[in-house]
């Protein structure tokens, strides 16, 4: 039995397995009827011999079209509406790096059932209805602020609708409002931290008790740092705006992944190479199709986001598929002797050997027939020793931590400290020169 | 009792000994010993200056990561045998060495110096005391030299 305090705001996060593939097969049937009103997937269905009237559910999954980043861009602005323009309730954007977002609109449905998972993801992580949360998403076009905002006001709490800027302002609000929870990045959170130091106050003493940060990766040191800095409890939440906006996957307070709504995602995690599906603890590229979205329904739609999911029971008694932390995109991904390695697990196999991780450069070459990987890692103040066995056990160790990551080995390189490149701040972290040379 | 050492990580590739060589002597510091060790791939270069703090700012200013150690400064007598009475001591109390170099000193000192780093400084120390070894202060060391 989960702990009494452990509340859902939904009783469908407790689903058991079957129930929750009923509901999914009944209601991808019907998201591949809707979606055969947008011209794109209705091609992509005749295409492929999809009958979107009599469609075999979720053991057919794999006759589904996939859809890409690219797909949405080339249907700008709104080629991906399954409902007329009239039924419109809202549209929100993604920002992208050619200037022209990604468009992604809304019902009013869509935005009920928003509202309704967003306030899921909040409730798992301990927000209560007399709690009083800061907002430090921007509020407009992208999809953080007002999809937190009306998920807070669903739960029933307090909202400080304080959007992004003005640091000092927050650290004001939050000191004189003394707000339970913070919302916003987790790079934004440990800069008010820093801000509010800089003025001389203890980012500790501000009240906060819980943090629900999302919209960029983060790490469990930066999650430790939250903690320490701000004296919370730090969650992680998951969401993109081409399938909804936050409130996909959100942790418990297990803390031991988030827990994806699979009753209105159905989630796949695919080789990005293959397209095949990787086994359960296994990173690959996440795959979402929208079972319940009507404006703007997506079909496996192709994340780039690379994370591994576990099924094993949770001790907060929801079920189904936890996420574990998003650790790379699948453009990152290297092929290393048929295996696919993420940089990230590279430095998450340093982290483990030193706490914190080193600058280190992966660099892979095929000299003959087979690939050779070598990880270079900058020796840190700290670990330079004037003892060879202990440089040589710190070799060790690394190299035996990668192979346990990833699988592989890698030659692990020792080098001195600021010797690898950075470009802008920015740390180059793979080399392949079986690509040739690298775009300046 | 003790006395400051400099170690620096080099990279086992051409012109990593020459830098911070360099860096000391365009700073006006001699180097009154040193030790390389090294493996294929990298090695690790220990240094005695006279004034460690400055040698340490000045390796540092040239973009070096320093890291400063004590080591035991030892004086034998200039005869054959003695370094090995002295391991002797060491090995019968079960102690070890983690490395040991030599310090030269003048000819007329009539002695020899080393320097060592034990794997457990202080039974090391008592040890040698026990066995009349002379353990050196880094400014009885120095003046062996002048
Ligand atoms: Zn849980």
């Amino acid at each position: 039995m989960p702990a009494p305090d452990e509340r859902t705001h939904d009783p469908a996060e407790r689903l058991e397995a079957g129930a929750l593939r009923r509901l999914q097969d009944r209601r991808l049937r019907e998201v591949v009827a809707r979606a055969a009103a947008v011209p794109f997937y209705a091609a992509a269905l005749e295409r492929r011999g999809v009958d979107p009237a009599a469609f075999g559910g979720l053991d057919h999954l794999d006759r589904l079209p996939l859809t890409t980043k690219q797909d949405l861009r080339d249907h700008y602005p709104l080629g991906f509406l399954a409902v007329p323009r009239s039924a419109l309730a809202r549209i929100h954007g993604s920002s992208g790096t050619t200037g022209r977002p990604t468009f992604v609109a809304y019902t009013a449905r869509d935005l009920d059932t928003w509202a309704g998972l967003v306030a899921r993801v909040l409730v798992a992580g301990g927000l209560r209805p007399e709690h009083l949360v800061h907002v430090a998403f921007g509020y407009g076009l992208f999809t953080g602020g007002f999809g937190l905002h009306q998920g807070i006001e669903r739960v029933g709490a307090a909202v400080i609708p304080a959007a992004g800027g003005n640091t000092p302002r927050q650290v004001m609000l939050l000191e004189d409002l003394r707000p339970e929870a913070l919302v916003c990045t987790p790079s934004y959170a440990l800069h008010v931290a820093e801000v509010a130091r800089g003025l001389g106050k203890d980012p500790a003493a501000l009240g906060l008790r819980l943090g629900h940060f999302g919209g960029e990766p983060w790490t469990e040191e930066m999650r430790g740092e939250l903690e320490r800095q701000l004296g919370i409890q730090a969650f992680n939440n998951y969401g993109l705006s081409e399938v909804i906006g936050p409130g996909v996957a959100g942790e418990c307070r297990a803390r031991g992944g988030m827990h994806v709504a699979e009753d209105h995602f159905l989630l796949e995690v695919l080789d990005p190479a293959t397209l095949r599906p990787v086994p359960d603890g296994r990173p690959g590229e996440l795959v979402f199709t929208t079972l319940t979205r009507e404006a703007m329904p997506v079909l496996r739609y192709r994340t780039r986001d690379i994370a591994a999911v576990e099924r094993g029971p949770c001790p907060c008694g929801r079920t189904g598929a936890r996420l574990g932390r998003i650790v790379g995109r699948s453009d990152d991904m290297l092929v290393i002797r048929g295996v696919n390695v993420y940089p990230s697990q590279v430095e998450e196999a340093l982290l483990r050997v030193e706490g914190t991780a080193p600058h280190y450069l992966i660099e892979v070459a095929r000299p003959g027939t087979l690939d050779e990987a070598v990880v270079k890692v900058e020796i840190r103040a700290e670990e330079l020793s004037d003892e060879m066995r202990r440089m040589v056990s710190l070799r060790d160790r690394i190299d035996h931590e990668i192979h346990a990551v990833t699988g592989i080995r890698m030659a692990v390189e020792l080098v001195a400290p600021g010797t690898l490149e950075r470009s802008q701040g920015k740390a180059r972290r793979v080399l392949d020169h079986r690509r040739g040379p690298p775009a300046a | 009792m003790m006395l400051r050492q400099l170690s620096l990580f080099l990279e086992n590739r051409p012109g990593q000994l020459r830098a911070p060589c360099r860096a000391l002597a365009d700073a006006g510091i001699d180097i009154l010993t040193l030790s390389l060790a090294d493996t294929a791939q990298f090695g690790i270069l220990r240094l005695i200056v006279r004034d460690w703090e400055r040698a340490r700012t000045v390796l540092q200013a040239a973009g070096m990561v320093v890291n400063v150690t004590e080591v035991v400064p030892v004086a034998l007598a200039d005869r054959a045998g003695a370094l090995a009475e002295l391991l002797g001591h060491l090995e019968e109390a079960g102690l070890g060495v983690e490395y040991m170099y030599a310090f030269p000193v003048r000819s007329t000192a009539g002695k020899a110096a080393l320097l060592f780093r034990f794997e457990r400084p202080e039974e090391a120390l008592q040890v040698l005391r026990l066995r009349g070894v002379e353990v050196l202060e880094p400014e009885a060391l120095l003046a062996l030299r002048a």
